[in-house]
């Protein structure tokens, strides 16, 4: 496996229901390349989470994964609202989500420092009216 | 504990995943957020909840959750089951509440997992 192999996705932002498809087809592709179930567990719990915030705080967007025998390199772009405070959504709690989306089980405030927990780098660049790219890689032990 | 004594100690129903009723069962967690299970989800192996959408079954997929229970007589519709299905899930129903199905499992042996 000494090439890096490159997986697109686009995000669309009308369908909650489908929602985390791209991260199950991820998953279900690493487990057959063989990576380690660690590193498979890591990607999903952080992709996941970052597929369900392009859905439910931007209009959809891009993933990109990219895997190499080294890390695997996530890249999740949007065209959103962009977040005004970083810091403040990388806390625990703190949410925007409309109840709306609770009531979906989404909207706890968890998710991006979930991202940062589960994910051995992860970058966030936002713009206001722009959009949103986060960036996340997990090493392969 | 297997997932059948589980399903016997809440007298539930198998929606999904008939043919898996023998694998083992450790610990569980109980929410209707899958915010917070996605969260503080740490190797559990039964997922209880009252929320039927198609997130349930991602994110027990995510979380490598061998069976979901449906609490308060939920049942969700065939297009989940039918994910629940691809993904080798066991899927079960009880009329039991939360805090009654997660106590009577607590009760008989399951943990909760490492605070
Ligand atoms: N891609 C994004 N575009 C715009 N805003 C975002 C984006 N991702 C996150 N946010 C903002 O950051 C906040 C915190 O995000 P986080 O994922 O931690 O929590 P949440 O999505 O609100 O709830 P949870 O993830 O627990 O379901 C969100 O409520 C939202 O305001
Ligand atoms: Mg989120």
């Amino acid at each position: 496996m000494a090439d890096v192999i490159t997986l697109t996705y686009d995000i669309s932002p009308d369908d909650f229901t489908r929602a985390g498809e791209a991260s199950s087809d991820v998953k279900s592709k690493l487990k057959q390349m063989g990576v380690p179930p660690e590193a498979i567990r890591k990607v999903s719990i952080a992709l996941y989470e970052g597929e369900i915030n392009m859905v439910i705080h931007a209009e959809g967007g891009r993933i990109t994964v990219e895997i190499s025998p080294q890390r695997i390199y996530m890249v999740l772009a949007d065209k959103g609202p962009g977040i005004p405070d970083i810091e403040k959504a990388m806390q625990a709690g703190w949410s925007t989500a409309p109840d709306e989306v609770r009531s979906l089980g989404f909207g706890a405030g968890m998710g991006l420092p979930n991202m940062k927990k589960y994910s051995d780098e992860m970058n966030i660049e936002t713009e206001i009216g722009v959009g949103t790219t986060v960036t996340m890689s997990v090493n392969i032990a | 504990m297997t997932v059948k004594d589980a399903m016997d100690l809440l007298g539930a129903d198998v929606l999904v995943g008939e043919e898996h009723l023998d694998r083992e069962v450790r610990s569980a967690c109980g929410s209707d957020m899958m915010s917070d299970v996605l969260a503080f989800s740490k190797d559990h192996s039964i997922l209880l909840t009252g929320l039927c959408n198609p997130q349930v079954i991602r994110t027990a997929e995510m979380l490598d959750i061998v069976c979901i229970i449906f609490v308060r007589g939920k049942r969700p519709d065939d297009t989940v089951l039918q994910m629940a299905k691809e993904r080798d899930l066991v899927v079960l129903a009880t009329r039991h509440r939360m805090f009654s199905s997660c106590g009577m499992l607590y009760e008989a042996g399951l943990n909760g997992g490492a605070a």
